[in-house]
């Protein structure tokens, strides 16, 4: 997902009084027309200035008289381990023992709960939780601290100066009076929340840099943390749907009767999008689903082959686009080139695949609705539903779960009345149909996620760059086509600047490299195939493209790749170090056998460096990735743990895309159905993977992302290293 | 009616014997723990013992366990049950852990059936286990690891 910067209209903070008024009543009002543009926070060079959270600890902490902390945890999680990174952060400050923390998800309040990078939306994703909620968390631990001081500092008599608190312990030394949290916890929260929240010093933290266990550990092995699969509710109906082969196409007609044959189904019925099955159990749905015989109208339907769909891409990318960056002028660079390489290179389709597949439940009640899902975007599905069930968002009560993996998936914004409608959106039209009679979990099963649509854009890009006689790059030509993430929905009159949707050329157009000669075109495109953002959004295939070039000249300049990106990051000191921290641990001197190659590749994404050295073998056609070395300056390692693990996941989860997934449309049909044709990474194929962490005192920034982007060329790299044949179609074939 | 021994009792089911057992235990035992990846033997999420066998209870049938003794994630116990959990939670492996009660049913046949597997031996027993958050590498170790406490 991306991160969107809504900052300028944040929702005003409200006062603590307004908050202990009212605060189940307040949820925000989701108006559209408030959005900023993506292109300034795209290009933004580093986070600035994120907008002030409230700190008051009631909103946030529930503290309970057998000591435990309970964060009210504005975001979720999908994997990442967001709320524990939070639960740190205000551990930290406040000094409490880590055993003694726990989480909850907060309700759906975007005036309490909203994302600081996002405005006025409560949401998890674009690789922002740790790096919005950085002071704000820690402001949290520290105003509750300071609270309980004072509470302390009056039944003790003492002053508030000389009590000190540890691990959930408060002290006064010379009177050798105790308290715990739970002891003095209604007291505490009965101060005001003071004004000036001062935050420690770094040199004195103790839990923030350190491999702090994950707070969902416990719960993940033993069967019992909870995802929205889980839930079951009295009367429950499970509905599944029977969507069109094509993208676009609409039913025009269905015949139920063999489906009612089947014990367990309860009702059919016809909604925007599709025909669904709505039965007493999952299995009985599904059998239902295979009996029922539904006819489509296709005049709109995308019925085109993956092959046609490259050509007009192709066509496309000959002619002049839109203008995403000029910087110096590319076309007179290139007359002084004394070697030029000019290459296509394309991507295909993608889906995010997560383990859980998309489901949810909505129940809907007389005075509201209440939806139990694992989502990222709960503003938004807060409007979604209040729409189709014509209710005010305050009447919408999320309760939020794991999410069981979700990589952009369950961040959809897709709208009401997009013909393609998201699960969420369904669900609602279900419920409206059936007129809340029962509530409803729908499900997506394993085909209908992996055929049905929200892809990654499958991409072309052309890229003519050369050398000069120096060995510089002279000049740089890019053309990228790809549909855009965001024209097309409500988004697009706010997040689409002077035409550029800049998910499409991220990675290019803001490229760290000293490139001074280089110019970035974008050509969007129509389908009704839906497209979403997935993990790193347009870094998953821009990575691919610039760090494959940039091996070519190098190659072209006869120098080694290393030196040759260094010369480029000159300028950049802090991308530079990360670039030779893992070519260094990778021992990229050292020389490999016959067979083998070492590719490196280096991206920034998210505000976040990751450089990669990727060792691989080849035997005939067969690649195998043996090691791969990442260095990561994400500023200050909250846990460094959990970083190390994202690299490793983020490495797991894309393998799989470079070495074979990929979908593909046969005349409009997706041509893949379970994961037998769009096979996830196994085991025996994970390489073994070594993470460095930069030290550093900058601000956090995102981990979730920015691990994706260099895998693909670090590999292409070294194949090209162990091979000299240069692949530039994803999946990589030899 | 069926009836099915899970996790030491026996429950009579009136459900359809072509039933897979894991919709019978999701949908009608409230056993949520084993979970739905796929549906068709690909992913492990949904890997429960039957007569101490790991299976994919996504594409076996109530009828063809009737009768058998069944172990989901919820009803584990024993050394080596123990003995994988505590490494699984020691490493960290989780990441949204959804495919981890499946990673650690197979796992726990894993060891039961060879207390010191090599990597290779691993890759063989885990392949059929998919983890969508990639977390391979920590299974890899925290399977090491229960094996060093077992022995
Ligand atoms: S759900 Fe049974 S193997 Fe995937
Ligand atoms: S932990 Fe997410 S699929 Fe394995």
């Amino acid at each position: 997902m991306h991160p969107i910067n809504f900052n300028k209209l944040a929702a005003p903070t409200p006062s603590r009084r307004e908050f202990l008024i009212g605060a189940a009543a307040t949820a925000g009002v989701f108006v559209l027309g408030a959005y900023i543009p993506f292109p300034k926070r795209a290009f933004a060079q580093e986070n600035s200035g994120m907008a002030k959270g409230i700190y008051d600890p009631n909103v946030f902490l529930k503290i309970g008289t057998d000591n435990t902390v309970t964060l009210l945890s504005k975001h979720f999680d999908m994997g990442q381990g967001a709320p524990t990174g939070l639960a740190t952060l205000v551990a930290e400050e406040l000094e409490a023992d880590w055993s003694s923390m726990r989480i909850e998800f907060a309700p759906n309040n975007a005036k309490l709960y909203n994302n600081l990078a996002f405005g006025p939306v409560m949401g998890t994703g674009g690789s922002t939780s740790t790096t919005e909620a950085w002071e704000q968390m820690r402001q949290v631990g520290a105003a509750a601290r300071m609270m309980f001081v004072t509470a302390a500092a009056k039944q003790w008599q003492v002053p508030a100066a000389d009590i000190t608190v540890r691990k959930g312990v408060l002290r006064h030394a010379a009177s050798g009076k105790t308290a715990t949290f739970g002891e003095l916890a209604d007291a505490a929260m009965r101060v005001p929340v003071p004004t000036d929240v001062p935050l420690k010093d770094p040199k004195a933290w103790t839990l923030i840099g350190t491999k702090l266990p994950r707070l969902d550990s416990l719960d993940k092995t033993t069967g019992k943390a909870v995802y929205a699969l889980d839930i079951r509710r009295p009367g429950m109906l499970t509905a599944v749907i029977k969507h069109p082969e094509l993208f676009g196409a609409r039913v025009a007609s269905f015949d139920p009767t063999e489906t009612m044959k089947i014990v367990g189904v309860v009702d059919v019925v016809q909604i925007p999008t599709g025909v669904a099955v709505l039965a007493k159990d999952t299995w009985s749905a599904i059998r239902g689903r295979n009996m029922l015989k539904v006819t489509w109208e296709t005049s709109q339907a995308e019925t085109r082959s993956t092959t046609d769909i490259f050509d007009e891409y192709r066509a496309l990318a000959g002619k002049p686009g839109v203008q995403a960056l000029r910087r110096g002028d590319a076309t007179a660079g290139l007359k002084h080139a004394v070697k030029t390489v000019e290459a296509e290179f394309t991507m295909p389709y993608l889906t995010h695949a997560p383990m859980e597949p998309l489901n949810a439940t909505l129940e809907l009640r007389s005075d509201g609705a209440e939806m139990w899902s694992g989502c990222q975007l709960k503003t938004l599905d807060e409007a979604t539903l209040a729409n189709i069930l014509e209710l005010k968002p305050e009447q919408i009560k999320i309760h939020t779960l794991y999410g069981g993996g979700s990589f952009g998936r369950r961040g959809s914004f897709s709208q009401p009345g997009n013909p393609v409608g998201d699960w969420i959106i369904e669900l609602a039209e279900i419920v409206k149909t059936i007129k809340g009679r029962a509530p409803v979990h729908l499900l997506w099963t394993r085909e209908d996620d992996i055929k049905g649509g929200f892809y990654r854009p499958m991409a072309l890009h052309k890229v003519t760059a050369g050398i000069d006689a120096k060995g510089h790059i002279a000049g740089w030509q890019h053309a990228t086509v790809s549909k855009s993430i965001i024209m097309g929905t409500a988004f697009e009159p706010m997040a689409v600047k002077d035409g550029v949707d800049a998910t499409a050329v991220e990675g290019i157009a803001d490229t760290p490299y000293a490139i001074n000669a280089l110019s970035v075109d974008w050509h969007n495109v129509k389908t009704p195939v839906p497209v979403l953002w997935m993990r790193s959004v347009g870094h998953s295939h821009t990575a691919f493209v610039m760090e494959t070039i940039l091996d070519d000249l190098a190659h072209l300049a006869k120098k080694d790749p290393l030196n040759f990106r260094l010369d480029l990051l000159a300028q950049q000191p802090r991308d530079a170090a990360v670039v030779k921290l893992a070519a260094e641990k990778s021992g990229w001197t050292y020389a490999l056998p016959n067979g083998h190659g070492r590719g490196l590749a280096y991206h920034r994404s998210f505000n976040t460096r990751v450089a990669m050295v990727a060792e691989v073998s080849v035997k005939g056609k067969a690649i195998t990735v043996d090691r791969i070395v990442a260095a990561v300056d994400c500023g200050i390692a909250v846990n460094p743990d959990v970083i190390e693990a994202q690299i490793q996941g983020a490495i797991g989860f894309t393998l799989s895309a470079v070495l074979r997934n990929q979908i593909t449309l046969n005349k409009g049909v997706v041509e893949q159905n379970n994961f037998y044709d769009y096979e996830p990474t196994r085991m025996p194929e994970m390489p073994k993977v070594e993470v460095h962490i930069v030290k550093s005192a900058e601000r956090p920034t995102g981990i979730g992302e920015p691990g994706v982007p260099p895998v693909a060329p670090s590999i292409g790299n070294a194949i090209f290293a162990a091979t000299g044949k240069r692949l530039r179609h994803l999946p990589l074939t030899l | 009616m069926i009836t099915l021994k899970v996790n030491g009792t026996s429950q009579e089911l009136d459900v359809n014997p072509d039933m897979p057992l894991l919709w019978a235990l999701r949908d009608t035992l409230n056993l949520t723990g084993t979970k739905f990846g796929c549906g068709v033997a690909q992913c492990g999420a949904c890997t429960v013992h039957v007569d101490g066998q790991a299976v994919r209870s996504c594409t076996i049938t109530v009828g063809q366990v009737a009768g058998r003794t069944i172990t989901t994630i919820e009803g584990l116990s024993g050394k080596v049950a123990d003995a994988v959990t505590k490494a699984w939670q020691q490493l960290d492996v989780v990441q949204c852990g959804y495919c981890q009660s499946g990673q650690i049913m197979s796992a726990i046949k894993l060891l039961t059936i060879n207390k010191k597997p090599t990597n290779k031996e691993i890759d063989a027993g885990m392949g059929g286990n998919i983890c969508r958050c990639g977390t391979y590498v920590r299974i890899r170790q925290a399977i090491h690891e229960a094996a060093k406490t077992l022995a």
